[in-house]
């Protein structure tokens, strides 16, 4: 299990935008200031965040770095976004992905994605 | 379209250090880096560390909040947040495409600095890809960036960071269950003929043997020479599996962190058709170089890891290097003086290096993986099915992308790059440098079409 040394700050006096807080699958998931997506979902407890296109297997982030692509989600509408390279805003909205979302490409390595 | 003299990629200890001094030297500096703050992954948040965080992470990650400061007092452009994804000679500049998330832009820069660090090796065991498992680099970010821990955690494989690692969970207060070190039992013997000559960086053995006295003091299980290491787990990791002489054990977790030392990250400087050299010690390809840094491509430089495993200070010397000798490049009188005293302090702080290469050689098994390991994970190609494409006649990695379409998932190899040279070399009976590399072509890391509609030139 994941979790954070210190509490997530809880929004401030004149709330709303304060929390930063995000929707997960119809969950609120709040988060810190400075976390990523692929971060605070993992600290929240979310153990999976995609599943393989070739065997539909459970991944979920790697590096953390934006090396590996495992952390692949679909972020406000957008498939195919690094959440570790993603910083939270309040009120996104997150999920998992699942299998190949089709990535509009201008080319990619040798031969395409 | 905005020119500069110097075009900085990446923004860690090298990329800081280089931009601070090239404007220092009036040079004009830009700095590209895809992290949101300045830092790299070794100083990863350093502009946000609480004294409490500092105190979790230690003295050698502390220094990093001086050159973060140093770098944003420099007067370099500095573009967070960016991705370079293409570069092109033209008229004896190079032209810069980059993707800032709010579209693409042009810059053009007489000289490229590449300061993008190193990446992980993979460590491909059976179970890796499993949830709840993770590069020691990850759990070590959740720490800095995110004041995250993990709880009942082992951390397996071999190096430096491994050790660093359990030492800043147990002064979170929050311990790993385990350190499984993978590989043969007599590191420490194998490593001891380089002692002597490690004895000149003595400061890094002695912070080695801090790591191990907080590892014994906290009561943390150590093990070492462990062999036939696999991560059990159906959707996700529960336990870590391995052996010591005949002696099976178990452990049970909830997460796992791998680790088998550093490489030169070779994205961008295999973009740039940069030619590299394998360096058996530290059992990686890297960037060819002339003595002040500068790659086989004219104009193109390479300091950090990225030239070569070498640690945050010596990333920190090779950057000022760079630097200077770009600005005597560029007619400043005088920026060469200081480079000799600048190589004598590079040449001590190597001085730790074979020994530590020596003392942590990747393992045999994460090299030449078991059949049904995944090695690719992108596309979930397994090490059998490597070894029988390169039988049926894939004689490298870019065979390979045809045969089985591993390296070509969406993290373009970056992954598995490593591990598919090193299965490749053995299978065939060849050397890593006959084997091969994966080709990497532009666009650095897939971008969406919007990002190209509209290029921008400023
Ligand atoms: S977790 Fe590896 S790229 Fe995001």
């Amino acid at each position: 299990m994941l979790k954070r040394l210190e509490p997530v700050p809880a929004g401030g006096a004149d709330k709303e935008d304060e929390g930063l807080e995000f929707d997960f699958e119809g969950t609120r998931i709040s988060a810190a200031p400075g976390d990523t997506v692929a971060a605070a979902l993992m600290l929240a407890g979310i153990r999976t965040t995609r599943s393989t296109p070739a065997s539909g297997a459970s991944r979920a982030p790697y590096c953390l770095m934006g090396s590996c692509f495992e952390c692949l989600m679909e972020i406000d509408g957008v498939p195919n976004r690094q959440a570790c390279m993603v910083a939270v805003r309040p009120g996104m909205v997150v999920r998992r992905q699942a299998g190949a979302a089709r990535l509009a490409l201008t080319g990619g390595p040798e031969g395409g994605l | 379209m905005k020119q500069y003299q110097l075009a900085v990629i990446g923004a860690g200890p090298a990329g800081m250090a280089a931009a601070t001094e090239a404007s220092r030297q009036g040079l004009s500096v830009i700095v590209l880096d895809e992290q949101a703050q300045p830092g790299g992954q070794i100083y990863r948040a350093i502009e946000q560390a609480s004294p409490q965080r500092l105190a979790v992470l230690g003295a050698d990650y502390a220094k990093g909040s001086a050159l973060a400061a140093g770098f944003r007092a420099s007067g370099a452009d500095y573009l967070p947040s960016t991705l370079l994804w293409n570069a092109e000679r033209k008229d004896g500049h190079f032209l810069l495409d980059l993707s800032t998330g709010a579209g693409s832009r042009r810059i053009s820069a007489s000289r490229l600095l590449v300061a993008t660090g190193a990446v992980e090796r993979p460590v491909p065991v059976p179970g890796w890809t499993l949830p709840g498992v993770t590069t020691a680099g990850a759990l070590q970010i959740l720490l800095k960036a995110h004041g995250g821990v993990a709880q009942s955690a082992v951390l397996a494989g071999a190096g430096p960071l491994l050790l660093l690692l359990a030492q800043q969970m147990i002064a979170a207060g929050v311990a790993p269950r385990a350190v499984v070190e993978i590989g043969p039992a007599n590191r420490l013997r194998r490593a001891l003929p380089f002692l002597p000559r490690a004895l000149a960086g003595w400061r890094y053995l002695v912070k080695g043997a801090g790591m191990l006295r907080a590892l014994r003091q906290a009561g943390v299980a150590w093990y070492q020479g462990a062999s036939g290491f696999w991560i059990e787990g159906s959707g996700e990791a529960t336990a870590v599996h391995f052996e010591i002489a005949g002696e099976a054990h178990r452990i049970e977790c909830s997460q796992v962190a791998l680790h088998m030392g550093v490489v030169p990250n070779p994205q961008l400087t295999r973009m740039l058709r940069c030619e590299h050299d394998w360096h058996p010690t530290q059992q990686a390809f890297v960037p060819r170089t002339d003595v002040f840094f500068e790659t086989s491509e004219a104009g193109v430089f390479v300091a950090g890891d990225g030239a070569g495993i070498g640690g945050a200070a010596s990333a920190v010397l090779r950057g000022q290097l760079v630097a200077l000798r770009i600005a005597a490049l560029e007619g400043v009188r005088g920026a060469e003086a200081r480079i000799p005293a600048i190589r004598r302090r590079l040449k001590r702080d190597a001085a730790v290096r074979p020994f530590l290469e020596a003392l942590y050689a990747p393992a045999e098994e994460v090299l030449n993986p078991t059949d049904t390991t995944l090695v690719c994970r992108c596309e979930e190609v397994t090490a059998g099915a490597i070894r029988q494409a390169v039988a049926g006649g894939a004689p490298g990695p870019n065979q390979l992308k045809a045969f089985l379409r591993c390296g070509m998932g969406p993290c373009q190899g970056r992954t598995c790059g490593p591990a598919v040279t090193a299965l490749v070399a053995r299978t065939r009976g060849v050397s890593e440098a006959e084997a091969g590399y994966f080709r990497v072509r532009p666009p650095l890391k897939p971008l969406p079409l919007s990002e190209l509609a509209d290029i921008a030139e400023d």
